[in-house]
């Protein structure tokens, strides 16, 4: 397990060594859109060791400085398909990003939707050695964590521990320098395609930057759009992006589950392009703006010029009424929602204590969403935006910004993964000394 | 005609890789600042280099700085025209003229006051000058004289000296300066002052006065005709000398056949009288001696 995390504990440190400079950016790869926040550390809030969010949210150290969107190129299903397109797409965003910020970044860190991510539940059990918690016991029960045999090529993105029981008290955040006999952890392991990190990576790598950390979508899209008490008493976010729709659920303010649906937005799209026999830049456009999920009798009367460019007066004059175009999206948005419904089903999301759902990304936008939603999802669905963080600028507080928001706030405050702590003793070859030292201690 | 190549979609706009690169690289603070101090230093730097290596350049800008210079120096506002000397004598002045070393008209930046004022000052019959250059291109030197108290007569001739002691001047006679007093001796310019002092008190003997000689460079002897002398103490001799004129007034003694008049020793002033008188004395004595026998 140990070679595994190398590079996951080089890029934490890379991270450490881009907050210590000031300056990281975060890059949100989506499908339709490639987001960039270049974020400043004052370092007001770094040394910060208090348990739980800090001061505004945890968003008080740090301010956003530069800020672009480019369209997307490349990436399908929240994949990168096309290097070259999307390493270029990256390089736009990136450099309008520092031309706004107006310093330059070295450390990047990335997020992305799509590479079919699994989550795994993992638990472990080990005898304490001393009557107090110490951190190598800590180490010990994670590493005890019995890894799932989750398949070639895939690379673990997120480990992060959930729960701590020691003997029968259960539900301990921080159970260091407690009394018991036995600790327990619980862990949420969310594995993702390994080749499409390693995409990803070349990508970052051929803008000459440095990838200083790697996030889940769903994850960072739920810490934005989520209010404090819903992550703590359990609330599924759903983010509605471009090729994928990221399902993450939080319990205790720990992300306990995340999956993601192919279908997104770009599907949406494409109907309407199909169905309306239009070209796909003007499908989108009339998705944004006369698009919806709930059919009035308004809808009928009210007639959309779709235009064209053939030069055929008959074609170019073709009109739709928005209740058709209601009748081509709607059943996309369906099958996004049901298909959302049955990931949640899956995991097990009716026991939760709290029901509520919340809808972000891009695609929560469309108007009667929330309405559709609460048909198939059930009765708690609210539609979410991110919250705002210092220097965010206006265009960029939108529900499709979600994801980047929330990378900001992973970037300030990142949650203690796996390879965070203390390697055990017993598994760390440089301290076979230690090793033997313990040994004549134990037998003599 | 139909393109074969099937036409590629236009791909959206994008920096190319170096364009990027360029761009971070000039977002660097430490490049930036470098690009902003350090390109335009060195490039001073090299082409001032490249320029004056060359002395042909060097030696006519040389040559362009001196000529500016001197334009400014020699503009009528600068120049000095005329020596005008306040306060001394005609031969003083005279010196003074001979000894200004510069030709007029001069620009008053190569003319350097100071040296001026102590080539001035240096002047024996000069106490203090000074030297300022006034409107209208006169450089005026004001000139405080020494004023001559007394003829030094030594080895090599008559000299004139003020209250300091310092030779003003030469004269051949003793006439050309009959109102001075005479003082002579090894050490006796050093003494003047009191010399003066000595003089003052000497007034009532004047007609007779011939002069001071220092003696040993201690003390001094007052010499009045017919070869007489009154030898002063090295201490308060002029308490001593007025001793001595009382004496004369009261007992005509200096009309008498002395030689000198010795009060080195105050408790004990002794007179030496000269042979004839104290052959005459001796005379009159025995004379005296034999009447009475």
């Amino acid at each position: 397990m140990i070679e595994l995390y190398e590079s996951q504990r080089a890029m934490r440190n890379m991270r450490r060594a881009a907050m210590q400079r000031g300056v990281v950016a975060v890059l949100d790869v989506g499908t339709s859109k490639i987001a960039c926040l270049v974020l400043r550390f004052d370092g007001s809030d770094r040394l910060r060791e208090t348990e739980g969010v800090g001061a505004l949210a945890g968003q008080a150290g740090f301010r956003v400085i530069g800020a672009a969107t480019t369209r997307s190129r490349g990436v399908r299903y929240g994949e990168i398909t096309t290097m070259t397109e999307t390493e270029r797409a990256i390089r736009t965003a990136l450099q309008a990003a520092q031309k706004m910020a107006n310093i330059r970044v070295d450390h990047v860190i990335a997020c992305f939707s799509g590479a079919e991510p699994r989550s795994y539940g993992l638990a472990g059990q080990v005898s304490l050695e001393a009557s107090t918690v110490s951190e190598q016991d800590i180490s010990r029960v994670l590493s005890s964590c019995d890894v799932p045999d989750f398949g070639e090529g895939r690379e673990v993105l997120h480990a992060q521990p959930v729960n701590f029981a020691l003997d029968h008290r259960s539900g301990l955040s921080d159970p260091r320098g407690q009394l018991g006999q036995d600790l327990a952890v619980d862990m949420h392991m969310l594995t993702v395609d390994g080749t499409a990190i390693q995409n990803l990576a070349h990508c970052v790598k051929r803008c000459d930057l440095e990838l200083a950390g790697l996030a889940s979508s769903a994850y960072v899209s739920g810490i934005s759009a989520l209010v404090e008490d819903e992550q703590e008493l359990g609330a599924a976010c759903i983010d509605m992006g471009g090729g994928s729709a990221g399902v993450s659920i939080f319990m205790k303010k720990h992300m306990i589950y995340a999956d993601s649906v192919r279908i997104g937005g770009e599907h949406v799209t494409g109907d309407i392009s199909m169905g309306l026999q239009v070209p796909h830049a003007t499908a989108e456009r009339i998705k944004t703006f006369y698009g919806g999920v709930v059919a009035t009798g308004m809808d009928d009367r009210d007639i959309i010029e779709i235009g064209g460019e053939t030069g055929d007066w008959e074609h170019d004059r073709r009109t739709v009424s928005r209740a058709e175009l209601i009748g081509i999206m709607r059943p996309r948005v369906e099958e996004i929602l049901e298909e959302v419904r049955a990931r949640l089903d899956a995991a097990g999301f009716q026991h939760l204590p709290s029901q509520q759902i919340v809808l972000t990304g891009g695609g929560s936008q469309i108007p009667g969403l929330d309405g559709l939603a609460t048909r198939i999802l059930g009765q708690q669905v609210r539609l979410g935006r991110p919250l705002r963080v210092h220097g965010l600028p206006q265009a960029a507080t939108g529900a499709g910004f979600a994801s980047a928001v929330g990378m900001c706030l992973f970037a300030a405050n990142p949650q203690d993964e796996w390879w965070d702590f203390e390697i055990p003793v017993d598994r760390y070859p440089a301290r076979s000394l230690k090793r033997a030292v313990k040994w004549f201690k134990d037998n003599w | 005609m139909q393109q074969v190549k099937p036409l590629e979609p236009k791909a959206d706009p994008a920096p190319s890789r170096w364009s990027y690169r360029y761009q971070r690289l000039m977002l660097t603070p430490l490049f930036r600042k470098l690009l902003r101090v350090g390109v335009p230093f060195c490039l001073i730097i090299g082409l001032g280099t490249a320029y004056f290596s060359n002395p042909e350049r060097r030696e006519a800008i040389a040559l362009a700085v001196i000529d500016l210079r001197e334009q400014i120096e020699t503009r009528p506002e600068f120049m000095v025209n005329l020596l005008a000397v306040e306060g001394a004598s005609a031969t003083v002045e005279e010196d003074i003229r001979e000894i200004f070393p510069h030709d007029l008209p001069a620009s008053s930046f190569d003319i350097d006051l100071d040296a001026v004022r102590l080539s001035i000052a240096g002047l024996p019959a000069v106490a203090s000058a000074s030297v300022r250059v006034r409107q209208g291109g006169v450089l005026v030197a004001y000139v405080q004289e020494r004023q001559p108290v007394a003829i030094w007569r030594s080895r090599d001739g008559l000299g004139v000296v003020d209250i300091e002691g310092v030779v003003i001047g030469d004269i051949m006679q003793r006439a050309d300066r009959a109102d001075l007093p005479v003082i002579a001796g090894k050490g006796a310019t050093d003494a003047v002052p009191e010399a003066m002092a000595i003089l003052q008190a000497a007034a009532p003997l004047r007609s007779r006065l011939r002069g001071l000689v220092r003696m040993g460079e201690r003390r001094w002897d007052v010499v009045l005709d017919r070869g007489q002398r009154i030898l002063l103490p090295e201490t308060d001799p002029v308490r001593a000398l007025e001793r001595v004129i009382v004496l004369a007034e009261v007992q005509d003694m200096l009309e008498r056949d002395l030689a000198a008049v010795d009060m080195r020793l105050a408790s004990r002033p002794t007179i030496r009288m000269n042979e004839n008188a104290v052959s005459e004395w001796w005379r009159v004595t025995k004379m005296t001696v034999g009447a009475e026998e």
